[in-house]
């Protein structure tokens, strides 16, 4: 199985918080490592791979969430455009000249997102954004009788954006948060189809992540871990921002520390990238809201959890850019993590 | 697909050869003589030597894009527009740049790190780079160099509605309108010149008029329609699917007035739809033409194209079809008018 081409096929595929349906049926397909494949009630894929231990065996959750920010059609102008807002953060300014798949009733549609032309807009426009309430999408209808035929408002719009092949193994594309994280788990599962390992591994992909947390919520109640791990993008290192609030790509994932990262889990977690020479970023992270480990962390009585950060560049664009070498090591690091896990450390986690 | 192929070739001003290739293959067949002069300007001459009025049909080939000005120390590269480009269609596309088409993204700053009145503000030129994934500035000169343009990467694609999206719709959709055209059976001189450099100041068009020295041109273009939310209807400048749009004067050319009633009239007489162009903004080869030597009687055809200048223009297909059946039906006029047939 080769996880890179299933990373691909899932950036591409749509898949918006609340709509994740159609991710499921191709993680299960990229996961042939999995003993058990089973989603609950909001629409969580939960893959187990059992350990080797005895049973009661520890119980180490993976999360990586699947769904991606979008559009959601709020309107259908009389001459055949469509209005727009937004699910989860988007910057109105990448929107402008953007390609988008609209998922109507009777299938997918192709549109452009467009704006009134600069020729007629006042002087000084041009110096100041489009607001999000001035674009629309043109997917070619010529009038709003037309686009019913095809479009309801309620109907979901995702980015169109092929995977991008840039330099070396660097990928662009869309909805690489966190589907980059999901490839991770893919990548972890695999190595652990080679190595022995005590506990047993839940990977799942979560749903509506982006709205709230909200997939972690449920499904780290029903599995009930004692260790978790969300598995999440980065800031990568990018023009214009700062060192201090990126971690640089291709050097591995961010290994975070913080509120929401229990300190034996960081610890543990760095001394086995020393010790597997897998190379790491370390990832202070002062404000814990914002991934699924923020959500996991205070399931049921309290769970012991540690956030990777796999390095993303232009984060929530359509652009958004990573290294898939990166992907392969925070794969890898769990995989080696989890190899090393007994009952021992599990137990030391609830002493302070 | 003609258009899909013109359209997804690269062609930025003066680097227009991909474009011309394609033309030149195209056009071979059907005329008597095909040249190239000095600027690149592509010449397509039926019947040189024939009596009767000397015809021009012109469309430009070239398309904007990006010029790479710089690359930094982190391998990223810096570009400046060839041509008009609003900046703020720029964040978050993607691109080829060079010979070897390497690809690229321009990024942006995550939402999550601005300040909410950040998004206020468009990001301009200067910050913006081209990440083609290079790691250092040697890795990307491997691949990339000064001067190399950047273009768009946008597919043609039918929409719904019998519209199209695609890039460089202006000018590719005159190109294909002046190929097509010239497979008419014409006895007069028709000469199509597909034109260079007409983004960046009309360059190729006065040259090439001077060359053909015409006695007459219908220059053919994708125009701006501005047929969009946010516009009042008296500014639109065209509109899809109301036809091909007829030039009554812009920013380089008050056309030729009689030809202009002409071509109306016969737009009325053989039931083609048509409109006047209802903006006197941007300009077109048609300028440099019309002011060629001693003057040249000339008409702007167009077809109407939403968000020109971007990544992905949307067109009517019915507005193309029009264009091409006026301006043939035009020709056929020319033809009795000459009493060649």
């Amino acid at each position: 199985m080769d996880v890179k081409q299933v990373f691909r096929t899932l950036s591409e595929a749509p898949g918006v918080s609340g709509y994740e349906h159609n991710l499921v049926e191709l993680i299960k397909q990229g996961c042939p490592w999995a003993d058990e494949v089973r989603t609950d009630k909001l629409g969580n894929l939960i893959m187990l791979k059992r350990g080797q231990g005895p049973e009661p065996r520890p119980k180490v959750m993976l999360a990586a969430h699947m769904d991606e920010i979008g559009l959601i059609i709020t309107d259908i102008e009389k001459e055949g455009f469509l209005r727009f807002s937004t699910i989860g953060g988007f910057d109105q300014r990448v929107l402008l000249a953007q390609e988008v798949v609209v998922h109507g009733r009777q299938g997918a549609l192709s549109g452009v997102i467009g704006a009134k032309p600069p020729h007629i807009q006042a002087p000084g426009e041009q110096s100041k954004a489009v607001k999000m309430e001035d674009l629309f999408i043109d997917a070619g209808f010529a009038g709003r009788e037309e686009a019913e035929q095809f479009v309801q408002i309620g109907d979901l719009v995702t980015i169109k954006r092929p995977v991008t092949e840039l330099q070396g193994s660097f990928l662009a594309g869309k909805a690489f948060d966190d589907r980059a994280g999901v490839a991770a788990i893919l990548e972890c599962f695999q190595v652990l189809s080679t190595v022995a390992h005590q506990a047993d591994v839940y990977g799942v992909a979560t749903v509506q992540e982006e709205v709230g947390l909200r997939g972690a919520v449920t499904s780290t109640y029903g599995i009930v871990p004692d260790i978790g791990i969300a598995i999440d993008v980065g800031f990568g290192d990018s023009p214009g921002l700062p060192e201090t609030d990126t971690i640089k790509l291709s050097q591995g994932p961010g290994i975070a520390i913080g509120p929401h990262v229990h300190p034996k889990l960081h610890n543990r977690m760095v001394e086995v990238a020393k010790e597997w020479n897998i190379s790491y970023s370390l990832d202070p992270s002062p404000y814990p809201g914002g991934t699924d480990a923020y959500a996991m962390q205070v399931a049921r009585a309290g769970v012991a959890t540690i956030l990777l950060s796999i390095p993303l560049r232009y984060m929530h664009t359509p652009v958004e850019t990573l290294d898939y070498q990166d992907i392969k090591s925070t794969g890898r690091l769990m995989a080696m993590f989890i190899a090393g896990l007994d009952h021992e450390f599990v137990e030391g986690l609830t002493c302070f | 697909m003609l258009l899909a192929r013109l359209t997804e070739a690269n062609g930025a001003p003066g680097q227009e050869h991909e474009v011309r290739d394609l033309i030149r293959a195209e056009v071979e067949p059907y005329a008597h003589v095909v040249k190239t002069d000095a600027l690149g300007n592509l010449f397509a001459i039926k019947n040189p030597q024939a009596p009767g009025p000397k015809v021009m049909i012109a469309a430009h080939m070239d398309e904007v894009a990006l010029m790479i000005v710089g690359i930094d120390k982190d391998g990223y590269l810096k570009f400046r527009p060839i041509g008009g480009v609003d900046p703020r269609i720029l964040v978050a596309k993607t691109v080829v740049v060079g010979k070897k088409k390497t690809p690229g993204v321009i990024g942006s700053k995550p939402i999550h790190l601005q300040r909410p009145e950040e998004r206020e503000k468009p990001f301009t030129i200067q910050e913006m780079v081209i990440d083609i994934g290079a790691k250092s500035k040697e890795e990307a000169e491997k691949l990339v160099k000064l001067g190399d343009i950047a273009y768009f990467t946008t597919a043609y694609e039918e929409l719904a509605g019998g519209r199209i999206k695609a890039k460089a719709l202006d000018d590719r959709v005159g190109c294909a309108l002046a190929i097509r055209l010239l497979q008419e059976e014409v006895s007069f001189p028709l000469i199509a010149a597909f034109t260079v450099q007409e983004e960046v100041g009309l360059r190729g068009a006065g040259v090439a008029a001077y060359q053909v020295e015409p006695d007459l041109a219908l220059v053919l273009e994708g125009t701006t329609a501005s047929d969009v939310p946010g516009t009042d209807e008296h500014r639109q400048a065209t509109s899809l699917g109301e036809g091909p749009a007829i030039t009554v004067m812009d920013r380089s050319v008050i056309p030729h007035p009689q030809l202009v009633q002409e071509l109306f009239a016969l737009a009325a007489e053989k039931g083609i739809k048509v409109q006047a162009r209802r903006s006197t903004a941007g300009g077109t080869d048609a300028g440099q033409i019309q002011l060629s030597k001693t003057g040249v009687k000339v008409a702007v055809i167009s077809v109407p194209c939403r968000y020109i200048h971007s990544p992905a223009a949307v067109m009517c297909k019915d507005d193309f079809e029009g264009a091409y059946q006026l301006v043939k039906h035009y020709l056929a006029r020319l033809e009795e008018r000459a009493g060649l047939s």
